[in-house]
């Protein structure tokens, strides 16, 4: 008997706007200790497929079909019966493990509850076994930070208590959505490693629901490829990467950059209704349209004898925090601390490290969105810090930004077309409003989205779109430089695919320097000519696109790569290699000298006394004073 | 903690001394005097009696004797009556005014929260619309309104409780002025309540409580409830502050000898000394009240921390 069997599975939504028919004939069946991949983009129906399993659809929701955990019916079982299985048997954890924990309890009387419940434990007893698992899912000093409150633990440490609350009843299945997602990619790859070991000792089955197919890869036997609510494609994970069937499938695969790529090639894009028409065909494998042709231009290389757009030296950024008391001094944040850059016309320059790295007060102070603290950036030859008010208005024509949140970062007040002109109206206040009209439908049209919308508001627009209205509003005045904060992370794999697409063939068009900020590293080498890692404040390394993957010289970056999964499960599965452990050490109090020492492998004493500087090695500048050494460590092939 | 609560405390001066010179000056602006008869006074009586009083000094020098006399915890004596000092007549009014108040405030969360809760629950069902009608209704009327609507219904039509007067607090003499005190109350109190409700029974965190199996009585009692009572909390404050200085109405339509009567009558009768010790009063009250609000929002919520 298999441990899950989900039949002919339905899922509607009641809404004022009409039935919303989330998952449609929807059948799959899973055994014990199996671990299942459910991989597709928002809105395919992943999610709520498992809500209904677990019977925690919204109110408005509907179920038809059948799904049976050993044999037994779960639609239209009673509540009460339910929950006995919920957390028990099955057991489910979620993608933001900073929302996901009771902010109002402390650890111990969340998860106590659990075994309260279920084995009718008292919370003495339940105690024991509580901190036993805080152990098993690795968590230090279980025994006391038991008795904390989520927000004193860090994001990967409120994912390892999900999981750990999730094992407490020794479940035959862990549902985990997206249990990586809102993590760093350093933190992914310990939470992952930690899926293993639950899969290996407990012997657990997992669903693990995704968008991304480098997770899959490294953790998945079989797969289900999602769309529009209906199965695409179904199989062992080999087949899936290697021998896709279905059209959906292999535009999703092509249109994720991969770390390792030797040529970059242009990412396709996905048509999600093309390859829902493809389903419907008898054979999906003849629907080859569902791919975009992946042609083109693909990148213009900068010239490098062309002085320099932006010249930024020595530039720091601290913050004063309130003080913890009344009379302590008010502790200092250094967001970013010494930082040179130099970046040339037609120039991308990608910036990385994880969150809390500095990258976005970098970009933020680069566009003096927030004041520099000491340091000089100079953008045309002047120096932006010593503009007065009036003067660094008028500059602000040559530097725009692109934010993160596409529909949060428009006005949603305003329409397209005054979003878009707003620009020329505060820069060029006497243009005539038919030439505004005209470049706003130009700049409209070239971002892919034609004129026509100029009277609609940015709510009417899907995601990937806003961020085009966005790219619109920024590149209307021509500018020479866009800073680019984290622009596709919000995004589906196909929605990033098509404005990476966009954004270098604008940059081919305009000559623009592009900062590019994000913490996909595999997005970041396909659009960026240099990149620079950044870890608490401080650039560790600066390198080009080829040598940073191919050569890594700081072992911060070593590690940042080797986290970065890759959709391919044979490289995926011998890729050895421990994670990173620990978390950023916190930027108030940063260790002495290197600051990534209290994480680095190859730690030595000097690393505690002297701050290292930036020198040149090979073809990157990197702060370490054990680089050599590490790079033929590695080259000998003895670290990993 | 306790720095916090002395900084808190050292903050209120400045707010108490703004209140003080306001309230002092203000009621001296007003027209007529303590002393204002039907039958005017002999002017040598009642130059006499403004001597005594220190009526007779200029305004800066009473300030600065009034203040003087705080200091020592002395409000001075009443202008009305006559053998009372405003710390003895306080000291008479407010445990009534306090006992009135604390069971209105008392009931209003009660019952507020419970039936909050209970719309929360129904959400959009006939239950929910019919408890947000009411409440609605309540929150329109004001208790100057209620009041004799109570009295007329309960006392005169039915009989069945005592129109006024206090009766030593007896319950019965105690439950319609509580009753008027506490209905708007209820109805702001089940409206917040509802309101966060809804939202913390949508977060996360209630859905991982569910996915883990547990009942949905522990997951409204001891997951969703206490975050959904923040905002209730800091209501709190300003509801306590709305009960006292509303119960100086509900005192007088009830003939309850609380401070508010006092503060009613001695406004009336230009009885300085008792008027501004009521407004003193009142103003350390209310700063207190907002002060064990935030303390208390402190201990419920594990990330506020002072």
């Amino acid at each position: 008997m298999s441990l899950l069997t989900v039949e002919q599975l339905n899922v509607r939504f009641h809404t004022p706007d009409g039935e919303v028919h989330a998952v449609r004939d929807l059948s799959f069946a899973m055994e014990a200790g199996e671990t299942l991949g459910i991989v597709g983009e928002s809105g395919s129906g992943k999610s709520q497929t498992m809500m209904a399993v677990m019977g925690l659809l919204a109110a408005n929701g509907r179920i038809e079909g059948s799904v049976r955990y050993r044999g037994e019916e779960l639609v239209g079982m009673p509540v009460s019966q339910l929950r006995a299985i919920r957390g028990r048997k099955i057991s489910m954890i979620f993608q933001d493990p900073m929302t996901s924990m009771n902010p109002y309890m402390t650890v111990f009387d969340q998860m106590a509850q659990v075994l309260i419940h279920h084995e009718g434990l008292s919370r003495r007893a339940a105690r024991s076994r509580c901190v036993e698992m805080l152990e098993a899912v690795r968590i230090p000093e279980a025994g006391r930070r038991i008795d904390m409150y989520p927000h004193e633990f860090s994001g990967g440490m409120r994912q390892r208590v999900m999981i750990a609350s999730a094992l407490l009843c020794r479940p035959d299945l862990l549902i985990a959505d997206e249990p990586t997602t809102a993590l760093d990619v350093t933190v992914q790859a310990q939470i992952l490693d930690l899926m293993r070991e639950v899969r290996r000792e407990f012997g657990t089955a997992i669903i693990l629901i995704t968008h991304d197919l480098g997770v899959v890869a490294g953790l998945c036997e079989r797969v289900l490829v999602m769309n529009g609510g209906q199965e695409m494609e179904s199989g062992e994970v080999r087949d899936i990467f290697y021998r896709p069937q279905h059209a959906y499938t292999r535009a999703l695969l092509a249109a994720v950059p991969r770390l390792d790529e030797q040529e970059i090639r242009r990412l396709a894009t996905v048509d999600p209704s093309g390859a829902a028409r493809a389903a419907a065909a008898s054979d999906p494998a003849e629907d080859a349209g569902a791919a975009a042709p992946a042609d083109g231009i693909v990148r213009s290389e900068p010239d490098l004898t062309a002085p320099p757009l932006l010249d930024v030296s020595d530039l720091r950024v601290h913050f004063r925090l309130i003080p913890p008391s009344l009379f302590a001094p008010a502790p200092l944040l250094k967001a970013v601390d010494g930082v040179d850059l130099v970046l040339r016309p037609g120039e991308t320059l990608g910036v990385v490290g994880e969150s809390g790295c500095g990258k976005s007060t970098l970009a933020r102070a680069v566009l003096r969105l927030v004041p520099a603290t000491s340091g000089r950036i100079s953008l045309l030859g002047d120096d932006i810090t010593l503009l007065d008010r009036l003067a660094m208005r008028t500059r602000r024509r040559d530097m725009q930004v692109i934010f993160q949140d596409p529909l949060a970062s428009l006005n949603p007040r305003m329409t397209v077309g005054d979003i878009v002109a707003e620009p020329l109206h505060t820069h060029y206040p006497r243009t005539p409003r038919k030439e505004i009209r005209e470049r706003v439908s130009r700049m409209l049209t070239r971002v892919g989205l034609g004129p026509q919308i100029i009277n609609r508001y940015p709510h009417e627009f899907s995601g990937g779109q806003c961020q085009r209205i966005g790219i619109a509003r920024a590149l209307v005045l021509e500018p020479e430089l866009v800073v680019c904060d984290e622009p596709v992370s919000a995004l589906d794999v196909s929605i990033q695919a098509q404005i990476v697409n966009l954004l270098m063939d604008i940059q081919a068009e305009m000559n623009l320097a592009l900062i590019f900020i994000a913490h996909d590293l595999a997005v970041v080498r396909h659009i960026s000519h240099r990149i620079m890692v950044m870890y608490l404040g401080r650039v560790v390394e600066i390198s080009d696109r080829v040598a940073l993957y191919e050569r890594p010289m700081h072992p911060y970056t070593q590690a940042l790569i080797r986290s970065v999964p890759i959709p391919d499960p044979d490289r995926e599965r011998n890729k050895a290699y421990r994670p990173l452990q620990g978390d950023l050490p916190s930027p108030v109090d940063p260790p002495s000298g290197c600051t990534f020492r209290t994480r680095c492998p190859h730690v030595v004493a000097r690393c505690a006394e002297e701050v290292p500087v930036l020198r040149q090695l090979g073809a990157s500048l990197v702060a370490c004073h054990e680089a050599e050494r590490v790079r033929a460590a590695i080259d000998r092939g003895e670290a990993a | 903690m306790l720095r916090y609560t002395l900084s808190r405390l050292l903050g209120a001066i400045p707010t108490l001394l703004i209140l003080i010179a306001l309230a002092f000056f203000m009621i001296r602006v007003a027209p007529g005097g303590p002393f204002d008869t039907e039958r005017a006074l002999p002017p040598e009586i009642e130059a006499n009696l403004r001597a005594a009083y220190h009526l007779d000094e200029p305004l800066y020098q009473q300030f600065a004797r009034y203040l003087g006399g705080l200091l020592r915890g002395d409000f001075g004596p009443s202008f009305q009556y006559k053998d009372f000092t405003v710390t003895e007549l306080i000291g008479t009014g407010f445990p009534v005014s306090l006992r009135l108040g604390g069971s209105a405030i008392l009931l209003a969360l009660l019952i507020g929260v419970t039936v909050g809760t209970i719309a929360a629950l129904r959400q959009n069902t006939r239950t929910d619309y019919t408890v947000m009608a009411v409440s609605m209704t309540g929150i329109s009327i004001p208790n100057f309104v209620m009041a004799p609507l109570l009295i007329l219904l309960f006392a005169v039509t039915l009989g069945w409780l005592p129109a006024g007067g206090w009766g030593g607090g007896a319950w019965n003499h105690m439950l319609l002025p509580v009753i008027a005190l506490a209905l708007p109350q209820v109805a702001y109190i089940s409206r917040l309540t509802r309101g966060s409700m809804i939202e913390v029974l949508r977060s996360n965190f209630v859905r991982t409580a569910r996915a883990q199996g547990l009942p949905e009585r522990t997951v409204i009692l001891r997951y969703a409830l206490k975050p959904a009572l923040l905002p209730v909390m800091s209501y709190l404050g300003p509801a306590t502050a709305a009960v006292i200085t509303g119960s100086v109405v509900i005192e007088q339509i009830f003939g309850v000898p609380g401070l508010g009567r006092y503060f009613v009558q001695g406004a009336l009768n230009r009885d300085y000394t008792l008027v501004m010790g009521v407004v003193v009063f009142y103003g350390v009250l209310i700063i207190l009240f907002n002060l064990v609000v935030d303390l208390f929002y402190a201990w419920l919520d594990p990330k506020v921390k002072y």
